[in-house]
């Protein structure tokens, strides 16, 4: 096995996920989203750590694991509150910040 | 070596057409369902890689856990179940552009640093012992704040999501 066709792989997979985050209105799948991303990273993580024979990537794919999942529990509460508020959750009505 | 290549690429297209359906299907449970197919394909590139203990992380936190809330999410905002044209941005078209460039730039400084380096196929494996050394030796500090973190987060949710 190469090293690159893995890194291909995670290249690929943080591409469509960047193609999510800014093509996508529901704040929910904008999340999902940013876990294909996160995904991405950790399969370089685990990849060069193969390719390094150490377990540094392991140990840091495991945090980013934890990570993630307290991001995801905070993002989804903060889309309940905004739904709560607004009855929407598309992320175009947000647009306050606008001058 | 071959087998290994072939399950490679076997899963790799699995998980790319699954990322793409979740970023382009009209259904948002079918987003989610999709993304499981995304994580579990990614738990098997673990195996193939020889991390079978984040591997199994990903499968209980991943598929296990962080799904669930998605589809709580999915529900509790009462997004419609079914089709649904209002998923995508005005501006969704820019996207692809974007992604297509970074893709490019990405594969171009890849393939120029690594090439066609092989993965060592008869390394010492990592076991899971030597990840909790590590976990428990030099990276304690970067534990502990990830414990705070999962504290502050669990309190911020519920703080956020209770109803006054």
């Amino acid at each position: 096995m190469l090293v690159n066709q893995f890194l291909f792989l995670a290249a690929l997979l943080f591409c469509i996920g960047v193609y999510g985050v800014i093509a996508r209105k529901n704040a929910v799948l904008v999340l999902m989203s940013i876990e294909l991303i996160l995904n991405a990273v950790n399969l370089n993580f685990v990849a060069f750590a193969l390719r390094n024979g150490n377990a540094d990537g392991h140990t840091f794919a495991l945090y980013i694991i934890a990570i993630a999942a307290a991001e995801v529990g905070v993002g989804l509460g903060l889309v309940l509150l905004i739904f709560r508020n607004r009855r929407t959750i598309s992320l175009d009505d947000l647009s306050e910040m606008k001058g | 070596m071959v087998a290994q290549n072939i399950g490679f690429a076997i899963i790799a297209i699995i998980m790319v057409i699954g990322a793409l359906r979740v970023v382009t299907t009209s259904n948002v449970v079918h987003a989610a369902l999709w993304l499981v197919v995304v994580l579990a394909g990614a738990a098997a590139q673990y195996i193939l890689l020889a991390a079978e203990f984040v591997a199994i992380t990903q499968v209980l936190v991943y598929i296990g856990a962080v799904m669930v809330l998605f589809l709580f999410g999915t529900m509790l905002t009462r997004s419609r179940i079914g089709r649904d044209s209002g998923l995508n941005n005005s501006y969704a078209k820019l996207g692809i552009p974007v992604a297509v460039v970074l893709f490019v730039a990405m594969a171009l400084a890849l393939s120029k640093s690594f090439g066609t380096e092989k993965l060592p196929s008869d390394g010492s494996l990592v076991t899971t012992q030597q990840i909790s050394d590590q976990i428990f030796g030099p990276y304690l500090l970067p534990f502990w704040a990830l414990s705070f973190v999962l504290l502050a987060a669990v309190i911020g949710a519920i703080v956020l999501a209770r109803k006054d």
